[in-house]
């Protein structure tokens, strides 16, 4: 009862944090290995690369090409093709364009002939009762699985139209799907008297030869590039992400490390970590004596100090980050005063900003709060009489401060150091403003992916990893330091 | 899974959105996506008022095209657009089409035909570039430079941005491979024909990226349009490439030492994309508001605030003077003939499937 | 001003003034002066300046006028680590982030000493306040009572010849904290070492101290041993401050015979031994213990004068029996009786008699 009253209460929060926190790292999770989209899309090409029928070479026979046919035909009218072609289009360039002249292509395909043929056995092959007499008896569906697949996606395409598919004519590519199905058939004795006489009939069709259509469409389609990564990427799960994220790739053949010149991530990475340590490292260096000035003031220049401190949260990050802009740049205020003081002459104006250096100063400054306020709370709570007690036992000022005041000043930093730490990581506005080339972070590549080239798989696996290397920095701190040195206060 | 994905981002949308979800589903409101800045006051003096005077209503304006993409595919999965309507550059409204995130649209039911009768689609011609895209504008991706800062010599070809021994100094470039792999090859000796039959290779682009090797010390990269005219009035950068308009508010309204250099400068294309999924009722206020919009005399309205050229043909001529500072805006068109002596097209589909390939070792090599 | 009359002094104040803000003194031309091996307390109400004196000696302020010396040498000038001077604080001080064992080692380590010296000095330390088990723990895992013995160690084991204690007992119960009076008493006259002890307990400082040094108002206002500074008070505020105390007031009558005659305000004339009061007509507060009232005339002479008084309270309390009475309009007139066989017990309401010798009464300052 008291634990339900509890779970009660914090609820709200529980619920909070859940869909606000939780819920999205989820789903960043699911993402960065998420990849039904192939299969969706393709669904009968999908099922018969992967129960190994037809692929005897790297470019498929004609099994694949007809059954491609109708997943394409059907992701066309929905308008499905174009997007599974910009998903491929990360791992192969040219799968895009060939998507979308492939959907335009289909619909134009003349496939008129196996209607005709199957008309020519029975004339209520044209009817749309049959085929909802077919839809609607569970035999027939399992003995015809394409034909019905198409018969409803036709009817659900027309639907979400707006237009009634009881007063249209059916569509060529379904009587494609029901040629395919009838082939297929190996026992026909069991099904009705249509489905019989027309699958001894089909072995004697004429046909349209798929391969070569699409190979006319766009002769890509015989290339091995292409399947091998339609094939590679059939899975509805898939590591390929994460191989990205860390610049190897997933190949038909197995793992490979990327090109020299398209590895990237672990350089962004080993950057990202790096600066963040020097940040951190930083805020620790300027923001300890103000803490500690502030802890050892009266309280009426603490809170001066405290509002100095506080100054850069007040201001919009992209006025800060501006600001720092006018200051750094080499016509900008430091390198005037330097140039006016003589100190490096007009053609020597140092180069602070668009590069790391800048993003360092940037984020330093923008981040100080964070190490200051844990210092400070903490250093408040350290009494005066610690350092006393060590003076009176001999120690010199160094001495007390280092071997006494500074232990238990400790976990102030820890706490800081943890939080500059952790934001500096995620960091991304101030590194693209200030940051040129060599100061932009991971996260820079995280965000363009997710609003830039929308491969947000390959964002998630980013963020999945950078979430790791957190967690893990986490627990080695918690390993050597211990977590419960850290404080936020008294 | 799926389900409580889906219910856990409509929910977070729904509780930062919330203002514009009410604000979409009362009758008389209307969310409008677009750039800010300068652009958008363009279109609010050009557009949006004179049609809330007309109809009665009202008209948000939401400043968050640069993420429209990303914006409108986390809306799809929540399924909740709320959003109606929504300037995008014709490589994002192409990209919004493949995905499915915007509606197609028939552009001779929807919009106006040109004053002598000639239907929509012919009058603005190849420029409809994607069946979801309303063109709007055409500006282009040019170079400004410092007229104090380039000596007696004025840079007069685009190639200046290679020769650092003649135009010392910085030079601000986008960052990003597009258009800076074209302009390398260019200056590298490819015949402008063939730049994307190269670049489509390893070695072009390679080729590219070693030209541009060649002055990466001397580049600052932007990525926001307002930073060259900043760095080129603060004198940070002797030459650098950004969107016209913004150069032409550099040159005229802030009358700073700065001067444009129209050659092989890039033809890109904006407009408007409606978002798919929207409601009839929304649907149909969102079409009747495109059709007054995009009619000839409005587009070349909108060219009194802002250098940026009208998509129909039929405005053209229509084009007057700028609405404070009285100068002729003609010249100053993208599409002037004296401007477009030498240009690009932006190669929609070329980009669309290398751009995450050639982006990929662009930034690798930005990063060594 | 420098009593040398009890050897050579090892601690000296000589006209110390102390001020925090330039205007008003915190302590106001302190002389004081002890000898080694002297347990010294100062007692006072907060505020009274002795914890200033405190962190003067121990080198945390610094003197505003006037010079401290130890050992006959000034050390107004001297940092607080070079004193060489032991510390019990308030709250003990001792650093959470180390052992028992590294808390007293490190006085020593700073000393530069060995290893192995550094341990058995640690050891002998721990032994000496029965804490020998302990040097593993971390402070935070003692007692309030084990903390503070740890501190005495620490304040210890380096072997000052002085060791400064800032109220350290303050924090403890009332049975330990006698307990650790004892123990305190007991450690400093086996090292024979210097103590000054500050409390704002008169119990404690009357148990522990060979001397207290009363303060008031940043001045000492008596300093002297603890029986002399209950039984002779030297002016009203020690009186009052030491122990339970009756105060009369009036004015002085008549001086004879090392007696003085007061009259009170409140009607009666009473016999006293006059202390700060020298001619007839000045006004006194007059001094009386509350166990040295008299009841009957047995122990006083024929002459002495008495007073009525009114039984207003009596309460039992074991060991004594304790009486309010109205007297010469005081009602707070207490007069303790020890139970023995035989002795009264008054009634509320009851009228009696009382006096008392000369020599226990004092008439002091006004």
């Amino acid at each position: 009862m008291q634990k339900l009253r509890a779970l009660l209460l914090i609820s709200p929060l529980l619920a909070f944090i859940l869909i606000t926190f939780i819920a999205p790292i989820a789903d960043m999770l699911f993402r960065s290995v998420e990849n039904k989209i192939v299969e969706e899309t393709l669904p009968h090409t999908v099922a018969l690369i992967d129960s190994g029928g037809d692929i005897e070479t790297v470019v498929p026979g004609e099994k694949v090409f007809s059954a491609l046919y109708v997943d394409m035909f059907v992701a066309a009218e929905k308008k499905e093709h174009t997007r599974l072609g910009t998903r491929l289009n990360y791992e192969e360039s040219g799968i895009s364009s060939l998507f979308r002249k492939s959907g335009r292509r289909v619909d134009r395909l003349d496939v008129e002939v196996y209607r005709e043929q199957f008309e020519n056995i029975d004339p209520s092959w044209g009817e749309i009762a049959t085929w909802q007499s077919l839809a609607d008896n569970s035999d027939a569906s399992d003995m015809l699985p394409r034909a019905m697949w198409a018969y409803n996606a036709w009817r659900d395409y027309l639907i979400a139209d707006g237009d009634n598919p009881d007063e249209e004519e059916l569509e060529d590519f379904i009587y494609v799907a029901l040629y395919d199905d009838l082939i297929a058939l190996e026992d026909a004795s069991e099904a009705g008297d249509l489905i019989q006489r027309s699958a001894n009939a089909v072995p004697d069709f004429e046909t349209v030869n798929f391969k070569e259509a699409f190979i006319g469409f766009d002769k890509d389609w015989g290339a091995e590039d292409v399947w091998k990564t339609i094939r590679t990427y059939s899975p509805p799960y898939t590591e390929g992400y994460f191989l990205n994220a860390i610049d190897l790739q997933k190949e038909f053949e197995g793992y490979s490390v990327r090109p020299e010149n398209e590895r990237i991530y672990g350089v962004l990475f080993m950057r990202t970590l790096f600066m963040s340590l020097v940040i951190t490292g930083c805020a620790i260096l300027l923001g300890y004596p103000i803490a500690w000035l502030m802890s050892n003031r009266p309280m009426r220049e603490a809170n001066l100090l405290m509002i100095m401190v506080l100054l850069p949260f007040w201001t919009s990050l992209l006025v800060r980050t501006s600001a720092w802009k006018v200051m750094l740049q080499q016509q900008g205020v430091i390198n005037d005063t330097l140039v006016w003081l003589n100190i490096v002459d007009e053609a020597g104006r140092l180069v602070l900003i668009n590069n790391q250096f800048g993003t360092i100063v940037a984020m330093t400054h923008i981040l100080l709060p964070f190490m200051v306020l844990p210092l400070y709370s903490v250093m408040r709570t350290i009494p005066e009489t610690y350092t006393r007690a060590a003076k009176s036992l001999g120690a010199t000022n160094w001495t007390a401060f280092w071997r006494v005041y500074f232990p238990l000043s400790v976990p102030g930093i820890g706490a800081g150091s943890i939080l500059v730490f952790i934001l500096s990581i995620g960091y991304y506005i101030t590194p693209e403003i200030v940051g040129g080339t060599t100061g932009t972070f991971i996260s820079n590549r995280i965000a363009y992916h997710i609003s830039s080239s929308l491969n947000w798989g390959l964002a998630a696996a980013l963020g999945t990893i950078l979430l790791a290397v957190v967690l893990l920095l986490y627990w080695v701190y918690d390993r050597i330091v211990g977590i419960d040195n850290v404080k936020l206060g008294g | 899974m799926k389900v409580f994905t889906k219910l856990s981002i409509a929910i977070a949308f729904t509780a930062v959105t919330a203002t514009a979800v009410t604000a979409a589903d009362m009758a008389d409101e209307m969310t409008i996506v677009s750039w800010g800045g300068a652009y958008s006051n363009s279109q609010m003096k050009a557009y949006h008022e004179p049609y809330m005077e007309k109809t009665g209503i009202k008209i948000i304006n939401d400043e968050s095209s640069n993420e429209a993409v990303a914006k409108l595919r986390a809306m799809d999965e929540a399924g909740n657009v709320t959003w109606d309507l929504v300037d995008v550059v014709a490589s994002d409204a192409i990209r919004l089409c493949d995905e499915g995130l915007a509606a197609e649209i028939d552009h001779d039911e929807v919009l106006a035909a040109a004053p002598d009768g000639t239907p929509a689609s012919e009058d603005f011609g190849e420029l409809i570039v994607s069946d979801c895209f309303i063109p709007q504008i055409v500006y282009s991706t040019a170079f400004g430079y410092r007229t104090d800062m380039v000596g007696d010599k004025a840079p007069t070809d685009v190639c200046a941005i290679f020769d650092t021994k003649t135009w010392p100094g910085k030079r601000s470039l986008e960052k990003r491979p597009i258009n800076n792999m074209e302009w390398a090859l260019l200056c590298d000796g490819v015949a402008k024909e063939d730049v994307y039959d190269v670049l489509a290779t390893e070695e072009g682009q390679e080729q590219a990226l070693a030209k541009l090797g060649t002055i990466k010390d001397d580049v600052i990269w932007w990525s926001a349009g307002a930073d060259t005219p900043q760095l080129l009035a603060d004198g940070e950068v002797v030459m650098g490439s950004t969107y016209n308009g913004r150069l032409f508010s550099v040159i005229e309204e802030q009358n700073q030492p700065v001067a444009m250099l129209w050659d092989a400068q890039v033809f890109d294309l904006d407009g408007w994309i409606v978002p798919a999924g929207l409601s009839d009722e929304r649907k149909a206020r969102v079409m009747d508001y495109l059709k007054f919009a995009t009619d000839t005399q409005r587009l070349a309205d909108q060219a009194k605030y802002i250098s940026y050229g009208p998509a129909r043909k039929s405005s053209a001529p229509l084009v007057g003077k700028h609405a404070e500072l009285g100068i002729d805006m003609a010249p100053h068109m993208p599409t002037d003939p004296n401007n477009a002596k030498n240009t690009f097209l932006y190669n929609y589909e070329f980009w669309a499937d290398y751009r995450d390939d050639i982006d990929a070792k662009f930034q690798a090599w930005l990063a060594q | 001003m420098v009593d040398t009359a009890e050897g050579h002094a090892f601690v000296e104040f000589d006209r110390v003034q102390k001020s925090y803000d330039g205007e008003t003194l915190v302590v106001k031309d302190l002389n004081l002066s002890m000898p080694k091996g002297e347990f010294l307390t100062m007692l006072g109400p907060s505020g009274s300046g002795k914890t200033t004196c405190l962190m003067m000696l121990a080198g945390f302020e610094t003197a505003t006028h006037g010079d401290i010396r130890l050992d006959g040498q000034g050390i107004n000038n001297i940092p607080p680590h070079k004193r060489g001077i032991g510390m019990v604080f308030q709250n003990y001080a001792l650093f959470p982030h180390m052992t028992v064992n590294e808390n007293l080692a490190f006085p020593l380590e700073i000393r530069k000493m060995g290893k192995a010296e550094r341990e058995e000095k640690v050891k002998r330390a721990l032994e000496m306040v029965q804490m020998g088990a302990f040097g593993a723990r971390r402070i935070a895992q003692l007692s309030g009572g084990q903390q503070q013995r740890i501190a005495l160690a620490r304040a210890l084991v380096f072997d000052p010849s002085l060791v400064l204690m800032d109220e350290p007992l303050g924090a403890l119960d009332k049975q330990l904290r006698e307990h650790m009076q004892f123990e305190i008493k007991r450690i400093a006259d086996d090292l024979d070492i210097t103590v000054v002890y500050v409390t704002h307990d008169q119990t404690e400082a009357l148990t522990m101290s060979d001397r207290v040094a009363v303060f008031d108002d940043g001045r000492i206002q008596q300093l002297a041993p603890p029986d002399q500074l209950y039984e002779e008070p030297e002016n009203s505020f020690v009186a009052q401050f030491i122990g339970e105390n009756n105060t009369l007031e009036g004015v002085v009558e008549e001086i004879r015979n090392d007696q003085a005659l007061v009259r009170l305000d409140g009607g009666g004339l009473i016999d006293t031994t006059p202390v700060n009061v020298s001619k007839v007509g000045e006004r006194t507060k007059v001094s009386i213990r509350p166990e040295r009232v008299e009841f009957g005339r047995d122990r006083l002479g024929e002459d002495a004068h008495t007073l009525n008084a009114e039984v207003l309270e009596f309460i039992y309390m074991g060991d004594i029996f304790r009486t309010r009475l109205r007297v010469a309009g005081n009602d707070d007139f207490i007069v303790k009786t020890r139970n023995a066989v035989n002795q009264v017990r008054f009634e509320p309401g009851q009228q009696i008699e009382i006096g008392w010798l000369a020599q226990d009464c004092r008439a002091l300052d006004a």
